[in-house]
């Protein structure tokens, strides 16, 4: 039987050695908050790391003592029994550095102002990521992970992981994404951040000092995002063109279900994230890319790479499409890893990577237990 | 598991024999892997599957074997010329749609091409329709209203396929119930394994 990881509690990492981004500037220390759930086996080769996308954190499953409402955000994936079974694996989840959950980000105090740091943070790639996980690794004593795991934005960490650091990672799992963003999603992500940036609240990024919050701008953002997450067929499976009141009101309150839904999850969202969090992993994601030095040539980005790969897309995913997934595949393909894919059908867009599925869940549990049997 | 796997797919035998250890293997509706993982045990083979189905594609990766998820009949886009030693098709042919350009990838993708079918030439098959019946037997086990099997051939037929898309036939291994079949081959074998390559 499959349960929960339970009662778990997050923990803190200070790094004292200065960490260079991609875009020059330097952090000269900063904190990751994480969490671990289930045991590190004696040679240390059972851990797995689990990458957040956009929204992400470090509380993937399980929940709080003080606060037993707050779920991971990947519980239905994560515990003893469950795809990611903490009952064979060692699993670490971690806020990403730029991140507003904990993690040193834009709204931490800069030591050197004794101010947030807003609009000075230094904008984060992938590969600054990637490189701060290695140093969390390091620090838990972790050579080689098992597998590194994520969809999304979480997925581009994976294959940056399999590209930069190739012999210490035995196993990538690349959910719901893609080799880079098409156009049209970093237009997305442009407007999202138009929304913020124009909002007079936002002071350029440190609204912190004005005690104010962008929260229309952010509310704008985490609307369109949530339109482009879901798919036209889940949208109208959902609310159809139900109206609240029955009729029409000939207003600009909210009428149909759909815009109550979007509106609660905007302001739900930007009641509790960083705007300044939301711009860097748009930019992130915008500047992913691992054949940006190779002539946009995937396959001679990938050549290094060392890792088994399971790729998994979702046929309704119209941002993430399978069409993405299948060029990750065919790179892999010309350089004779080994590597599987899985085009889950499913009607929820890209969020279905956080749904629940019988053959998503199938997929994922087979591969990690040929992972687990072929652990050292 | 391995004798057992031959004992159900005798063309799994025939097409093994001419795989050389060590070869690189794309083995198209690779249903539930058995073909790799039986390559894979026995000749060291380096390989991937192509499947369709669901359940399938789960069961591939339980048992390890490489599975790409994806429609035979939309052809093998994601796979680069000559690159692997063999491509493989067993009793699989019959149920493509788009057959001739399935073959045509076949040797573009494969240095080499295997495909092993049932045989529509088979007495017992001509026997049924002379009864005025469409054949149903072990080989081909669907009823004509819920059959997958949209291209069924005989021997002659697939030869002159091959003659026509300029492929050279390198090896073929007709079977029935019985074992291996030389003798009008045509009329008394229910499977067979052919092995072919692009002219040069």
């Amino acid at each position: 039987m499959s349960g929960s990881v339970g009662i778990v509690s997050a923990q803190r990492a200070t790094f004292e050695e200065p960490l260079h981004f991609s875009c020059g500037k330097v952090l000269p220390r900063y904190e990751l908050v994480y969490e671990t759930y289930g045991t590190l086996n004696a040679d240390k080769s059972n851990s797995i790391l689990v990458c957040h996308a956009l929204s992400g954190h470090h509380h993937v499953a399980g929940s709080y003592a003080d606060d037993a409402k707050n779920i991971g955000w990947w519980d239905n994936m994560i515990g003893p029994g469950k795809p990611i079974d903490t009952n064979k694996f060692f699993v670490i989840g971690l806020n990403n550095l730029g991140g507003c959950h904990g993690s040193t980000g834009p709204s931490s105090i800069d030591p050197v102002t004794g101010k947030p740091y807003g609009s000075d943070f230094p904008m984060v790639t992938v590969e600054d990521w990637v490189h701060s996980q290695a140093r969390l690794a390091d620090l838990l004593g972790i050579q080689r992970f098992a597998a590194i795991i994520g969809g999304s934005l979480g997925g581009m960490q994976a294959m940056q992981w399999a590209v930069t650091y190739p012999d210490r990672v035995r196993n990538v799992l690349a959910i719901a994404t893609a080799p880079h963003l098409t156009t049209e999603n970093i237009a997305f992500n442009d407007v999202a951040r138009n929304a913020i940036l124009t909002d007079p609240d936002f002071h350029g990024g440190d609204f912190y000092q004005h005690g104010v919050i962008p929260t229309r701008g952010l509310r704008l953002a985490r609307m369109l995002g949530h339109i482009t997450y879901l798919s036209d067929d889940a949208m109208a499976g959902k609310f159809g063109r139900g109206l609240r009141s029955g009729e029409y009101k000939y207003g600009y309150d909210i009428e149909f279900e759909v815009e109550s839904y979007l509106r609660y999850q905007g302001d739900k969202f930007a009641a509790y994230f960083d705007a300044n969090t939301y711009l860097l992993m748009t930019k992130a994601l915008d500047y992913f890319d691992p054949a940006q030095h190779t002539e946009h040539n995937l396959a001679r980005a990938f050549a290094n790479v060392q890792a088994n790969y399971l790729v998994v897309s979702f046929s309704s995913d119209w941002r993430f499409s399978p069409d993405r997934s299948r060029e990750i595949v065919k790179a892999l393909l010309h350089n004779k890893r080994n590597v599987s894919y899985a085009e889950i059908t499913s009607q929820h867009g890209h969020d279905s990577f956080l749904m629940q599925d019988e053959q998503y869940f199938a997929v994922m549990r087979n591969y990690l237990e040929r992972v687990a049997e072929e652990l050292p | 598991m391995n004798t057992s796997i031959i004992e159900a797919r005798p063309d799994f035998a025939a097409i093994a024999q001419w795989i050389p250890p060590g070869s690189s293997v794309l083995d198209l509706g690779c249903g539930d892997g058995s073909l790799l993982r039986y390559l894979r045990e026995t000749r060291e083979v380096r390989g991937y599957g192509v499947e369709i189905n669901d359940k399938k594609i789960a069961t591939c990766i339980a048992n390890g074997v490489n599975v790409i998820q994806n429609d035979l009949d939309s052809g093998l886009a994601d796979f680069e010329d000559q690159s692997f030693d063999f491509v493989i098709l067993s009793q699989t042919l019959q149920a493509t749609r788009h057959t001739e350009a399935l073959m045509k990838e076949i040797v573009r993708v494969g240095r080499e091409g295997i495909i092993s079918f049932p045989n529509f030439g088979y007495w017992k098959n001509r026997l049924q329709i002379f009864n005025g019946h469409m054949p149903v037997s072990k080989q081909l086990p669907y009823q004509w209203y819920d059959t997958p099997n949209v291209h069924l051939c005989t021997l002659k037929d697939f030869e002159l396929l091959c003659e026509h898309l300029g492929i050279r036939i390198l090896g073929r291994h007709v079977m029935n119930e019985h074992g291996d079949v030389n003798l009008l081959p045509n009329l008394f074998g229910n499977v067979a394994a052919y092995r072919f390559k692009r002219e040069a």
